[in-house]
């Protein structure tokens, strides 16, 4: 007879099977329905730029998405720095353990639980029109709204963790350096970046990572043309977003593209956190 | 201050030291980019209740959305547009709980067996795979749950295939909530359970979940709330319904699909800002409420 001992362990272990199990799934079943187009077009899918679904002449690549994908991605992730970086100086330095850091920090948190939805609904009613007004762009869609919506999104998870690493920042080494006389400035630039940098790289990569699967915000503001993006004020459409408004109407050969999208997302977005948790890991070690 | 510096430097004819001009710049910097920062949340809710705060009555929570052409009709009169939300909200309320109570127990139990092994490489790899799992945009956990269950058992766009999407989601979230909320907890009370006999389910089930009830429901709260808002996901699985439904076999609404289709419909699209202001408030409530039992938890 078993001991229950014995009994729990078991039922532990066939849990943990199961995550195991879903997620060799996911990828048995993306690389499955991404076959027929990857046959049909070998290798070039990755790097063709056609997008024609009408029957008998249909043609699929990949690249305007993966190009839309990485340019709003990174430049989200440019117009995040400066916000999150200071944020995080705010809450972790500045006015560590004040109330006003609590309260900017609640705020700052509170931006993780917006859907997505609301944030495409605000960009499409508050933002653009004023990218409009300035005279940036015509209709307002494309990359650069997206890009600054995508910012806004990723700036909690850039700062939760880039905060909570400058706060650790030894407390001798800050006061050997304001010993010698440094102002704030140069204890920031030479004591704290310097001991958070690794932390800090990582929380940006991982905040990058949420940016490339974003989807609905995008799908609203990007214009959904599918193409590659001629600059920063020109319409694209991301592998996200693509998916989302394609999915539709979608069988046959023009769904296996679109499920191979997702798995080239999958691949890109797996890579992208692997590093980031790699330097993460070596960091607690 | 900055008077008194500039007239000290002045009197002892010292120029500005651009060290310390530097230090104010930068201060001034870490300041107004935080401002920046934290803008956008308030500026969003304060349109969400300026816009939408005077649609929400209590039609708005118990009829079912308008069509097109009842809204068109209304606006042509002049009339507010009648109806509300309840197909999306029930709908969610449906699938949210339908994931929750797959991914809670299972991620609970994975969280547990990372516990009690905690060396082991298979439970490193676990651990990988939850990373993983947890980096996967949602639009391709829809795509999976399109393939698994729109296609492989329901024959058509579901309820469960919603479900199922929004509990991969949740899974890795509550697994590493659980094993962070256990380690937390005193191994001496986990020894004194063995010494005394109690058998190791028991020591499990009637010790160690208990003890961190308050931390396993505040990673459950927040887990919710990370997938409420999910509308990608659910447009490639739930589809959407004009009906109450609580077939699990059956297309199904939930308030952020609502949202998407008022989004896209002119008749409807002033309908956006009352389901969004709704399902922004739920979202904050379950989130500060999860925040509340953990700090709770912290202080004892």
């Amino acid at each position: 007879m078993m001991t229950s001992e014995k009994i729990t362990k078991r039922l532990l272990f066939a849990a943990s099977l199961i995550i195991v199990f879903v997620t060799a799934g996911i990828i048995f079943s993306l690389v499955g329905g991404a076959i027929p187009v990857f046959s049909e077009f070998g290798i070039s899918f990755i790097f063709s730029s056609d997008w024609n679904p009408s029957e008998g002449k249909e043609e699929y690549g990949a690249l305007p998405f993966i190009a839309g994908t990485i340019i709003t991605s990174v430049l989200a992730l440019v117009i995040c720095l400066p916000l999150a970086f200071s944020t995080s100086l705010f809450i972790g330095e500045y006015f560590h353990d004040k109330k006003v850091a609590k309260i900017i920090g609640t705020l700052v948190d509170l931006l993780a639980g917006v859907p997505s939805i609301v944030y495409g609904l605000w960009g499409f009613y508050v933002l653009r029109p004023f990218i409009v007004d300035l005279g940036l762009s015509s209709q307002g869609f494309g990359i650069f709204t997206s890009g600054l919506i995508l910012a806004i999104m990723i700036i909690p998870y850039a700062t939760s963790i880039t905060a909570e690493i400058i706060a650790l920042t030894p407390n001798d080494l800050k006061e050997a350096a304001y010993s010698l006389g440094a102002t704030r400035f140069e204890v920031v630039l030479y004591v704290i970046i310097p001991s958070a940098r690794s932390g800090i790289v990582a929380s940006f990569i991982l905040a990058f990572g949420r940016a490339l699967g974003e989807t609905m915000a995008i799908t609203m503001l990007i214009g959904n043309t599918n193409k590659i993006p001629n600059g920063l004020f020109d319409t694209g459409n991301t592998m996200a977003s693509v998916i989302a408004n394609q999915f539709g109407e979608a069988d046959g050969l023009k769904l296996s593209a679109l499920i191979a999208i997702g798995l080239l997302l999958f691949v890109i977005t797996g890579i992208i956190n692997g590093a980031g948790k790699l330097i993460i890991k070596k960091l607690s070690k | 201050m900055m008077k008194l510096n500039l007239a000290l430097n002045h009197k002892v004819g010292v120029e500005k030291n651009p060290r310390k001009v530097k230090n104010n710049i930068f201060t001034t910097l870490v300041i107004f980019f935080s401002v920046v920062t934290i803008s956008p949340i308030i500026l969003i809710i304060s349109k969400l209740i300026i816009k939408g705060a005077k649609q929400i009555n209590l039609s708005f929570f118990t009829e079912t959305a308008p069509d097109t052409f009842v809204a068109m009709t209304a606006i042509s009169n002049g009339e507010v547009i009648p109806g509300g939300i309840l197909n999306g909200i029930t709908g969610t309320l449906f699938m949210v709980i339908m994931a929750a109570l797959i991914a809670i127990p299972i991620g609970i139990l994975i969280g547990l067996y990372l516990y009690e092994n905690p060396n082991k490489i298979y439970a490193n790899i676990v651990r990988d795979i939850a990373d993983i799992l947890q980096g996967v945009p949602s639009i391709v956990l829809g795509l999976i749950a399109y393939i698994w269950i729109v296609k492989g058992l329901t024959n058509g766009y579901s309820a469960l295939a919603g479900s199922i999407s929004l509990s991969i989601m949740m899974l890795p979230l509550i697994l590493r909530s659980t094993e962070e909320t256990l380690k937390m907890i005193p191994i001496s009370l986990k020894e004194a359970a063995i010494a005394l006999g109690v058998p190791y389910h028991k020591v499990i089930f009637k010790v160690m979940i208990p003890t961190g009830f308050s931390g396993l429901s505040s990673g459950v709260l927040l887990a919710i709330s990370r997938v409420i808002g999910e509308t990608a996901p659910l447009m490639l699985t739930a589809l959407g319904s004009s009906v109450v439904n609580y077939h699990l076999d059956k297309p199904t609404s939930a308030v952020p699909l609502l949202i998407w289709e008022f989004y896209n419909d002119p008749n409807m699209v002033n309908l956006i800002w009352s389901s969004s202001l709704f399902l922004l408030g739920f979202i904050l409530t379950l989130n500060l409420l999860s925040k509340h039992i953990a700090s709770k938890r912290k202080a004892n």
